[in-house]
C-alpha cells in the first residue's frame, strides 16, 4: 500500500511522522517527495547508495533552417513557453513542461527534442528501509516530474510511505494522487486548522482516504478535534508536546530510537491506517 | 505607429490596466488617427505564460510599442526580441497615455518591472 503524509503547511511535524513511522514499519520504502528541500536524509542516513537516477525534460530545440515561422508550435503550447516572431521562435525554458505537443505539430519536422536535467532521484537503503529521495537541481521551477520519477521507483509488493512537500500546490497533488491513504499532520491550534481545512479540500477532491495525526497535541485548543468529529474524519494519534521530540529532531535523531516509549505510537498509526484503507 | 494599451475596458476611455499579461483589454491604437482596434486578454485568468502569450498577440498584431502599468521579465525578453518598445508606469485612461506617450512624457523600460507570477492572485502554481 501507499501511505502519504502531508500538511497544509510546513513545520507540523509531518517528517517527524514520516520518518518514525517507517522505522517502525519493518520492509518499507520511504519516498522523499519535497523535491525542493528533501530533508527526510537528515533522519535515515542509508548507509548503503544504491544508485542516482536523472530526471530530465526534453525541452524543443528549433531548427531555424527549416523553421517556416508558422506559428503553430507557439499557439499549441498550453504552457505559453514559445513565441514565434518573424524571424525566430523564441523558447522560455521555466515555462517548458517538455510535453512535445509542438514537435508534434510543427509541419515542417522543424522541432527535435534535447534533454535537460532537472533532478535526480537518489536510491539508498538503511536496513529493512528503503529511501527514494527526489531532490530537483536548485533554480528549477518545475518538482512535479521528480516527484513523478520517485513515486515510479516504488516496489509495489512493499509498503511505501510518501513524505508530501509542505502546503496543498501542485507537487503535492502530485505527491497524494495515487495514495491508498493520506495521513495529515497538524497542530491543534486556529493556524493548524485553518492549514488542516485546505489539505483536507485537496485529499476530498482527490478521493483519498484519510485521517489525521495531531503533533504538539496538548497544547491549543479543541477546534480541531471538533472539526474533524464533524467531518467524520479519524484521528489517528496525538503525538504530546515533549521537549525531549524536538531535541531529537533537532539534531536529526530518531525518536522511536531515542525515546523508545514513543515506538508504540507510531506502530499504532500504521495498524490504524491499514485497518482504515482495507475497510469499506 | 501601433501602440498597445493595456485596459481595463474596450475603449480609449478605460482606464490604463497596470499588469501587462493579466490585464483586461488590450487596446491596439493608431498614433497618428487614433483609430483603435481592442481585443480581449483570453490569457487574464490562464495559469502560467500570460506575459508570453500577451507578447506574442502585440507581435502578431504588429504593435510597435506597448503601454502599461508593469511588465515581468518573460514578457519584457519577448518584446524586446519582437524590436517593440514597452513604455510603464502609465495611469489614467487609453486616451491620456497616448497622449502622454506621444509628447514623449513616459518611461520607457529597458529591463523588467515585475517579478514572475506578480499578477497573478494566488501564489506560487
Ligand atoms: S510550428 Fe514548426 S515551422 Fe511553425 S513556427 Fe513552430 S517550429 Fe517553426
Ligand atoms: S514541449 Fe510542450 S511545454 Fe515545452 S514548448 Fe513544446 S508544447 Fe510548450
Amino acid at each position: 500500500m501507499i501511505l502519504a503524509v502531508a500538511s497544509g503547511k510546513g513545520g507540523t511535524g509531518k517528517t517527524l511522522v514520516a520518518t518514525n513511522m517507517a522505522s517502525v514499519a519493518g520492509e518499507v520504502q520511504l519516498v522523499d517527495c519535497d523535491a525542493e528541500e528533501p530533508n527526510v536524509h537528515l533522519f535515515i542516513k542509508p548507509i548503503e547508495t544504491e544508485g542516482v537516477i536523472p530526471v530530465t525534460l526534453s525541452l524543443p530545440q528549433i531548427d531555424e533552417g527549416k523553421c517556416t515561422h508558422c506559428g503553430r508550435c507557439a499557439e499549441a503550447c498550453e504552457y505559453h513557453a514559445l513565441m514565434v516572431l518573424g524571424q525566430q521562435v523564441l523558447l522560455f525554458e521555466e515555462l517548458c513542461h517538455g510535453c512535445g505537443a509542438c514537435s508534434f505539430v510543427c509541419p515542417e519536422g522543424a522541432i527535435s527534442e534535447r534533454p535537460k536535467e532537472i533532478g535526480r532521484v537518489e536510491v539508498g537503503k538503511r536496513g529493512s528501509l528503503r529511501l527514494i529521495q527526489g531532490v530537483l537541481h536548485v533554480g528549477e521551477p518545475m518538482p512535479s516530474p521528480v516527484i513523478r520519477k520517485a513515486k515510479a521507483l516504488i516496489d509495489p509488493s512493499l509498503m511505501a510511505i510518501l513524505d508530501a512537500p509542505p502546503g496543498t500546490s501542485c507537487p503535492v497533488v502530485e505527491t497524494v494522487k495515487g495514495a491508498d491513504f493520506c495521513c495529515l499532520v497538524t497542530e491543534p491550534t486556529p493556524f493548524g486548522l485553518y492549514d488542516l481545512t485546505l489539505a483536507v479540500g485537496m485529499v476530498k477532491k482527490l478521493g483519498i482516504k484519510m485521517g489525521v495525526v495531531l503533533n504538539r497535541a496538548d497544547v491549543g485548543d479543541q477546534g480541531v478535534r471538533e472539526y474533524l468529529q464533524g467531518e467524520e474524519i479519524p484521528l489517528l494519534a496525538e503525538i504530546p508536546f515533549d521537549p525531549r521530540i524536538s531535541e531529537v529532531c533537532s539534531r536529526g535523531g530518531l525518536v522511536v530510537e531515542e525515546l523508545p516509549h514513543y515506538r508504540g505510537l507510531f506502530s499504532s498509526i500504521l495498524l490504524k491506517v491499514k485497518e482504515l484503507s482495507s475497510g469499506g | 505607429m501601433k501602440v498597445v494599451v493595456t485596459a481595463s475596458g474596450a475603449d480609449l476611455d478605460a482606464p490604463v490596466d497596470p499588469r501587462f499579461g493579466r490585464c483586461s483589454f488590450f487596446v491596439i491604437v493608431d498614433t497618428d488617427t487614433m483609430a483603435f482596434e481592442a481585443v480581449e486578454n483570453q490569457a487574464a485568468m490562464a495559469a502560467g505564460g500570460a506575459g508570453v502569450q500577451a507578447a506574442q498577440l502585440v507581435a502578431n498584431k504588429g504593435g510597435q510599442a506597448v503601454i502599461t502599468g508593469n511588465i515581468g521579465p518573460n514578457a519584457m525578453a519577448g518584446l524586446q526580441a519582437a524590436g517593440v518598445k514597452v513604455y510603464v508606469g502609465a495611469e489614467g485612461t487609453v486616451r491620456k497615455s497616448v497622449e502622454l506617450f506621444k509628447e514623449g512624457r513616459l518611461q520607457e523600460a529597458t529591463s523588467a518591472t515585475a517579478s514572475p507570477h506578480s499578477g497573478m492572485g494566488r501564489g506560487r502554481w
